[in-house]
């Protein structure tokens, strides 16, 4: 690991597990996230829903494992916070079959995708996506053989232990095995790279002071603190 | 210095031009001592690369190529590792599609972590530099989260080295003459005085917002030139002080595709 890296609280072994730090996130997976955008959809400047998998990536400066304070920069005053399953790749995948691309998956673990609100999906810049501590992840990662389905999974957000959004993995427009097929036809997944499938929309919104716990069946939870950061 | 990280007989290598006294000009020494000629290694990327930066429409003459107009921040997408190649390495252009172009771009290697980091105190935290070319498949441009990683994030599509060369060996980076040659023949050319966010403004606008890592690197953008690429084509980027760095186009057939 290069000289540095200890800035970050993240040692990439999430048991049992060691990750890579390559994380890839998909936006609009989720029939409500799409749906949200209505006929903008088909309007300038997107003119077209999108046809391929809209992916992103959160660089390694983002990680944080549960319990880590998500900061929240000055005159901001709310963040997004996607709730994503997170796929584990466990043998590298390169072009596979949807029929045998969960092989090629170790397991699951939460994906918490922090983002400053952005109207525009067109071309936003990636200081609201990239910021140090934006993804939180964890709490371990759930083999595979533990029988976890991810494509019936429900994923529910609480902000200071009340309820804010619930959605389930079986509305993903392109399911795990899906998704997991069409991005590897052009770019190969190494083991311990993740893949989030994307969040549920519309994302909650949370402030400085609050708690966000994102609980996922069969995943356990991740909570973080988030704080104003200092000025 | 310049470094190259190569395969070779069984190992992974650090190694440097071979001394002027070599017969062969191209000659690589390894850091073990051996002496072996260029085409007799695997090229790697130069560096182990953390996160991977790019710009786009960074110089104006390829802003407006493109049709793009004044921005007020810099147009920031990122890479994972899957995209990278070393030199003398083979690229795949997909069968059926209309236009894929190569960019040659100055990289920027971060040396020291850097956050919220003056413009004025910018270069204390760069190592060196190389070359990279990021190639980019327009045909499977979308108008969502631009520029989309189908066209900019393909395997083996983003091609850096030969070598990193220490950034007190480049006496002014803001001044570099880019070139690219297709089988030879000058197709791109640009100088990095040219860039419309400087390198010191790079570094000072990804550090306010984002901690970066010794082995981060940044593809600073490209001018003007592109062109459509076809297998068999031999891409070579050139960028002063840093070498040539060469690539093959190769069809679908490569891949067993």
């Amino acid at each position: 690991m290069p000289a540095g890296a200890d800035l970050f609280s993240i040692p990439f072994d999430v048991p049992p597990y060691r990750l890579s730090g390559a994380v890839y996130g998909t936006l609009l997976n989720h029939r409500t996230a799409l749906g949200a955008l209505g006929e903008a959809a088909h309007q300038p400047p997107y003119h077209a829903p999108p046809v391929a998998p809209v992916l992103y990536i959160k660089p390694r400066n983002t990680l944080a494992l549960p319990g880590d304070v998500v900061r929240i920069p000055v005159g901001t005053l709310e963040l997004e916070v996607g709730a994503c399953v997170g796929l584990v790749i466990g043998r590298t995948a390169c072009r596979v079959a949807e029929s045998r691309a969960l092989e090629h998956v170790a397991g699951f673990l939460i994906v918490a995708d922090v983002s400053i609100p952005h109207a525009s999906l067109h071309r936003p810049s990636i200081r609201f996506k990239a910021r140090d501590g934006f993804c939180p992840l964890g709490p371990a990662v759930t083999p595979r053989a533990a029988g976890v389905d991810p494509d019936a999974l429900w994923v529910r957000t609480y902000v200071d232990g009340v309820l804010v959004h619930s959605a389930s993995t079986a509305e993903l427009i392109r399911p795990a095995k899906a998704l997991l097929a069409e991005v590897t036809e052009f770019m190969t997944l190494s083991p311990g790279d993740v893949l989030a499938l994307g969040a549920a929309g519309p994302a909650p919104r949370v402030r400085s002071g609050q708690t966000v716990t994102i609980e996922i069946d069969g995943l356990g939870s991740l909570s973080n603190p988030y704080r104003e950061a200092a000025a | 210095m310049m470094r190259a990280r190569v395969a070779y007989a069984g190992a992974i290598h650090e190694a440097t031009p071979a001394p002027a006294s070599t017969p062969d000009a191209e000659a690589l020494r390894l850091a073990d001592g051996r002496v072996v000629a260029a085409e007799e290694v695997v090229w790697l990327p130069p560096f182990q690369a953390g996160t991977v930066i790019a710009l786009g429409l960074n110089y104006a003459d390829h802003a407006q190529e493109l049709g793009f107009k004044h921005q007020d921040e810099p147009l920031v997408f990122l890479k994972g590792p899957g995209t990278l190649l070393g030199h003398r390495g083979v690229t795949r252009r997909p069968a059926g599609v209309g236009f894929m172009h190569y960019e040659c771009e100055l990289t920027v290697v971060i040396g020291r972590p850097a956050k919220h980091v003056a413009r004025s105190r910018a270069f204390e935290h760069v190592a060196g530099y190389c070359i990279a070319n990021d190639y980019a498949i327009r045909d499977y441009l979308e108008n969502w989260y631009r520029p989309n990683l189908r066209v900019k994030n393909r395997d083996g599509a983003t091609v850096l080295g030969p070598w990193l060369v220490d950034a007190a060996d480049i006496a002014d980076p803001k001044n570099l003459g880019l070139r690219t040659f297709v089988n030879g023949q000058l197709t791109q050319a640009g100088n990095t005085r040219d860039l419309i966010f400087d390198i010191p403004y790079l570094v000072e606008y990804l550090s306010s917002f984002m901690t970066l890592l010794p082995g981060d690197a940044i593809l600073t953008g490209t001018p003007e030139g592109v062109v459509n690429v076809m297998p068999g084509d031999v891409v070579t980027c050139e960028i002063d002080g840093l070498g040539r760095l060469v690539n093959t186009i190769v069809a679908d057939a490569e891949f067993g595709r």
